[in-house]
C-alpha cells in the first residue's frame, strides 16, 4: 500500500486523534505555567504512553512538546518569565510589546511563526532526512567548539547595553557553568562540599530567577503604573499576514538556520533562537529598534526555534542520537513501542514514518486555533491587580522549580538568582547574556577539552577539517570585525590631520 | 481512571479502619513512596515507573514515584538511605552508589541500604566503527597492546563514569595498565557513539543497548559483551570469555532498596512481590522492548551483587587513578 495513505489511515484512528487533541491542551496548559518547562511536560507524559498504541504514544509526545514550547512564550511576553532557555533570547522584546499595550501582536507573532517554522522544519525532515543526517554525522567535537563559540558571541549582539557589560554578564554565566562535576575532568568545582551543587546549576532555575523573581522585586520597589484603559484584544492573526510579507526574508533565514542547527545533536532550539535573533539584529535595516517592541527579531527567532524542533528529530530517528532532552525522552518511547530508530524505520516502516510526519503537521496546524484561545484566556492576567498577580508568580516560580527535582535547593537557587538578576539589571548588565553563558558554558568547555584530548594537545585539527575551517573563519571574522572597525574609526581622524600637517 | 482511584481510596480507608482492630496492621496499609535519584523521562525513571505500576497491582496500594534529582545521583540515593524505615519510603538504586563514595563525593555506600531486589543489568560492550580496521576483539586487544600509551582513544560517558571503569577493567584483564588507552569524556553514550562514527574515536565501551541504533544502522559493530553469557536481544555478540578467554564482566545495574533496618515483614513481602513483578509478562515485555537486560537477584543475591560490584568498581577506579585515596 502507498505509505502516505497508510500513514493517513494510522493517524485517522480515533484513539490517535483523541491523543493529539488531549495532549495539545495538556501541553499548552503546562507550558504556559511559569517555571514548568516543555521537557517537564513531556517527561510527565511517559507513564501515560505505557497504555497507548504506538502511534498514539508518539503523537502525545510530539504534540505536547510543540505546544509547550509555543505556550512557554506566553508568560514570557505577558510577565517576562521565559518558559524555556530558547525563549530567553527574545523575552525582553516580547515584553516590550506588552508594555506598549500590544501583547496580542507579540503573542500572535510567536504563534504564527512558530507554526510556520514547525511546518517548514517538518517538510525538511520529510524531504532531506538522510542528507541532514550526514551533516550531523560530519560534526565532531572540533566543529562543536566553533559553533558554541559563535553562540556565545551572540551575547554582545543581542544585548542593548554596552558590549563590555554584555561580555561581563556572559563571563559570569560561564563561571556559573563551571560549578559542579559535570565537566570533562569529572572533578567537583566550586561545590563547597554541598552535595546539591555536584550536579551543577540547571538553566531553568537560573532563568526563572533572573527573569521572573527579579521582575517581581522590581514591581515591589516601584509605584504601580496607571491602569491601562480596558480594551478588547484586537485580532491576533490579522497583523501576522502583514508581518509575514514584510519580514519574509528574515523568516526564511530563521527557518533555514533553525533546521541546520536543530539537526546537530546538543545544539538544538536554544542556540537556534539566539543565533537567529542575533542575525536578525545584525542584518536588520533598523537594529536600533530591537528591544523596544520590534517584530523583526521575534519573526526570525520564533520561526527558527520551532524549525529546529522538527529537524532535531532527524538524528534521533536515524541513529538514536537525541537532539535535546525532549527527543531523548521520545527515543525511549519509540523503543518501548517497537518503532526502533534506524534507517529501517524509513524503509520498512514507511507507513509509521509518514504517520509521524502527518502528526507533526497536524500539531502545528491545531496549534493556531488552540493557541488563540490560550492567548485570550492568559491575557486576562494583565487586567488583574498587580498586588494579586505578583505573589502568585512568586509561588509558581517556587512550585515549578521544586517540581523538576523535588528538591528544595532549586527553590533557594531561584531566589538567589532573583536577587542577582535584580542587582544586575539595576546596573545595566543584560541578564540574557548571563543565561546564554550558563546554557553554552558546558558545551564550550566539553568540546574544547575533548578535542584537545583526542588530538594529544594539537590545535591544528581545529582548523584543518573542512567544516571546522569554515566555522573558524566565521567565528574569528565575527570576533575581529568590530575590533578592526573600531580601531579604524579611532585611528582615522588622527591620521587625517597628520596627513595634512 | 476515576473508578480505579475511587476503588483504591475505598481500599485505603478500609485498611485504615481495619488496622486498629487487628493491632498489627498488615503492610502495606497506605500508599508507598518510591524515590528515583535520576530525572523523569530517563532510563532509570522508566524502569522504576513500570515496576511501580506492577507493584501497585500486586500490593493493592498506590505507589508514588518521586524524582529526587541533583548532585549526580547523590541527593536521591541519600534520600533513600536516610528515609524513615517504616516500609513506606523506598527507591531505586543504581551502579553509581558503588562509585561515588570512592571519589569522596558522598558518605553513603551500599551498606546504608536494605537491598530488596536486583531488577536489571546492562552489560558493557566493545564497539568499533563498522569501517574500522579491527574485525574482532582479539585483534583490537593486540593492537591496543602494541600501541604506545595514550595512542588509542575510547569513550562512552564522562570521566570516572561506569563505562570508563569498564574500559579500565578490560585493559587490566588483558594485561596492560588501566590508563593505557586515553579516555575521552563525553556527555553520555549517544554523543560517544556519534563521535565513533564521525571518526574521532577508536572504540567505545558503553553498554550494547546504548549502541543499538548505530548497530542497526550498520554504522558500528559490537565486538564483545562484558558479561558471563550472551544477551538475549543480541545473540550474535560473543562474550569476552568466548572471544578471548577473559573472565571479566561489568555493567550498569538497577535495583530496588530501602533504608537500613526495614521491618522483616516488609522485606519478605517486598521480596516476594518483586519476584512476581520480575516474572510478569508485562515487565518482561517492557524490558525487552527497551532493550534493557533482564537480570534478577533476590534480596540476598542483590546484597552479594552490591558487595562484589563495590569491590570491583573500587579496584578499577584505583587503577585508573580516579579514586580519592
Amino acid at each position: 500500500m502507498d505509505p502516505l495513505l497508510e500513514g493517513l489511515r494510522l493517524v485517522a484512528a480515533p484513539d490517535v486523534l483523541i491523543a493529539i487533541f488531549a495532549s495539545a491542551v495538556y501541553g499548552l496548559v503546562v507550558g504556559s505555567l511559569p517555571g514548568l518547562s516543555a521537557t517537564m511536560a513531556t517527561a510527565l507524559l511517559v507513564p501515560v504512553t505505557f497504555w497507548l498504541s504506538p502511534i498514539a504514544a508518539i503523537a502525545t509526545i510530539i504534540t505536547a512538546s510543540a505546544m509547550a514550547i509555543f505556550s512557554g512564550d506566553i508568560p514570557g511576553a505577558l510577565l517576562r518569565i521565559p518558559g524555556t532557555p530558547a525563549s530567553a533570547a527574545y523575552t525582553d522584546e516580547a515584553y516590550a510589546f506588552t508594555r506598549k499595550g500590544q501583547p496580542e501582536l507579540a503573542l500572535g507573532a510567536g504563534l504564527w511563526f512558530s507554526a510556520i517554522g514547525g511546518i517548514v522544519g517538518t517538510l525538511s525532515l520529510m524531504l532531506l532526512a538522510p542528507a541532514l543526517a550526514e551533516v550531523a554525522l560530519s560534526f565532531s567535537t572540533y566543529e562543536y567548539f566553533w559553533l558554541a563559540l559563535l553562540g556565545l558571541m551572540c551575547a554582545t549582539l543581542v544585548a542593548r547595553s554596552s558590549p563590555i557589560k554584555a561580555i561581563a554578564s556572559m563571563l559570569l554565566g560561564l563561571l556559573i557553568a563551571c560549578i559542579g562535576m559535570e565537566n570533562p575532568a569529572g572533578t567537583p568545582r566550586f561545590t563547597f562540599g554541598i552535595p546539591d551543587l555536584l550536579g551543577g546549576i540547571e538553566p531553568i532555575p537560573a532563568l526563572v530567577g533572573v527573569f521572573a523573581v527579579s521582575e517581581v522585586m522590581r514591581a515591589m520597589a516601584s509605584v504601580e503604573p496607571p491602569k491601562m484603559p480596558f480594551r478588547r484584544f484586537g485580532s491576533i492573526l490579522a497583523n501576522q499576514w502583514k508581518l509575514t510579507k514584510q519580514y519574509q526574508w528574515p523568516m526564511w533565514r530563521g527557518n533555514f538556520v533553525g533546521i541546520v542547527i536543530g539537526v546537530l545533536p546538543g545544539a538544538g532550539a536554544d542556540m537556534a533562537a539566539w543565533v537567529s535573533y542575533a542575525m536578525s539584529k545584525k542584518f536588520s535595516k533598523t537594529p536600533e529598534k530591537f528591544g523596544t517592541g520590534h517584530a523583526e527579531g521575534l519573526v526570525e527567532a520564533g520561526a527558527s526555534n520551532n524549525a529546529s524542533l522538527a529537524s532535531g528529530w532527524v538524528p534521533s530517528l536515524l541513529f538514536g542520537i537525541p537532539g535535546d532532552t525532549i527527543t531523548a525522552i521520545a527515543i525511549g518511547v519509540l523503543y518501548m513501542k517497537g518503532l526502533n530508530p534506524g534507517p529501517t524505520l524509513f524503509t520498512e516502516r514507511a507507513g509509521s514514518m509518514y504517520a509521524l510526519y502527518i502528526i507533526f503537521i497536524l500539531a502545528n496546524i491545531i496549534m493556531i486555533p488552540l493557541g488563540i484561545v490560550m492567548i485570550r484566556v492568559a491575557s486576562r492576567v494583565l487586567r488583574a491587580p498587580r498586588a494579586a498577580v505578583m505573589p502568585i508568580i512568586l509561588l509558581l516560580c517556587a512550585v515549578g522549580s521544586f517540581a523538576t527535582g523535588n528538591n528544595l535547593f532549586s527553590v533557594l537557587l531561584v531566589g538567589l538568582f532573583g536577587c542577582l538578576g535584580y542587582v544586575m539589571e539595576k546596573n545595566g548588565y543584560p541578564i540574557a547574556a548571563m543565561v546564554l553563558g550558563i546554557v553554552m558554558g558546558n558545551m564550550v568547555e566539553q568540546s574544547f577539552i575533548t578535542s584537545l584530548i583526542k588530538s594529544d594537545g594539537d590545535v591544528l585539527p581545529f582548523f584543518e577539517r573542512p567544516v571546522s575551517a569554515f566555522l573558524a573563519a566565521l567565528t574569528l571574522g565575527a570576533l575581529f570585525w568590530p575590533v578592526a572597525a573600531w580601531a579604524w574609526k579611532r585611528l582615522a581622524p588622527r591620521r587625517a590631520p597628520a596627513a595634512v600637517g | 481512571m476515576n473508578a480505579t482511584r475511587r476503588r483504591t481510596l475505598l481500599g485505603a480507608s478500609g485498611a485504615l479502619l481495619a488496622a486498629p482492630a487487628l493491632g498489627q496492621p498488615r503492610w502495606p496499609a497506605r500508599p508507598i513512596q518510591m524515590i528515583c535519584p535520576w530525572a523523569a523521562g530517563g532510563g532509570t525513571d522508566a524502569v522504576l515507573r513500570i515496576i511501580a505500576t506492577l507493584l501497585e497491582k500486586d500490593l493493592g496500594q498506590p505507589i508514588n514515584v518521586v524524582n529526587r534529582t541533583g548532585g549526580s545521583g547523590v541527593v536521591g540515593h541519600a534520600a533513600i538511605a536516610s528515609a524513615n524505615p517504616d516500609g513506606y519510603t523506598m527507591g531505586i538504586i543504581t551502579s553509581e552508589i558503588c562509585m561515588l563514595h570512592w571519589q569522596g563525593l558522598t558518605e553513603v555506600t551500599f551498606r546504608n541500604f536494605t537491598p530488596l531486589g536486583l531488577m536489571n543489568n546492562d552489560p558493557a560492550g566493545i564497539q568499533v566503527a563498522s569501517n574500522g580496521p579491527h574485525q574482532d576483539v582479539r585483534a583490537l586487544a593486540e593492537a591496543v597492546k602494541a600501541s604506545r600509551p595514550g595512542q588509542f582513544k575510547a569513550s562512552g560517558t564522562g570521566q570516572g563514569g561506569i563505562w570508563h571503569l569498564s574500559l579500565a577493567g578490560w585493559l587490566m584483564a588483558i594485561g596492560v595498565p588501566a590508563t593505557h588507552v586515553r579516555w575521552v569524556p563525553s556527555n553520555g553514550a549517544a554523543p560517544a557513539m556519534q563521535d565513533l562514527v564521525a571518526g574521532g574515536l577508536d572504540f567505545t565501551t558503553n553498554s550494547v543497548v546504548e549502541a543499538r541504533a548505530m548497530l542497526d544502522a550498520n554504522r558500528a559493530r559490537s565486538l564483545a559483551v562484558m558479561a558471563t553469557e550472551r544477551l538475549g536481544a543480541f545473540p550474535n555478540i560473543p562474550t569476552l570469555k568466548e572471544a578471548m578467554g577473559i573472565d571479566y564482566s561489568n555493567g550498569a545495574w538497577r535495583g530496588i532498596a530501602g533504608p537500613p533496618n526495614l521491618p522483616a515483614a516488609v522485606r519478605t513481602a517486598m521480596n516476594a512481590a518483586l519476584d512476581r513483578v520480575f516474572k510478569s509478562s508485562e515487565y518482561v515485555a517492557f524490558m525487552n522492548s527497551r532493550g534493557f537486560g533482564l537480570t534478577y537477584a533476590d534480596a540476598e543475591g542483590f546484597g552479594r551483587h552490591l558487595a562484589a560490584s563495590d569491590a570491583a568498581l573500587g579496584d578499577a577506579m584505583k587503577a585508573a587513578g580516579l579514586a580519592r585515596s
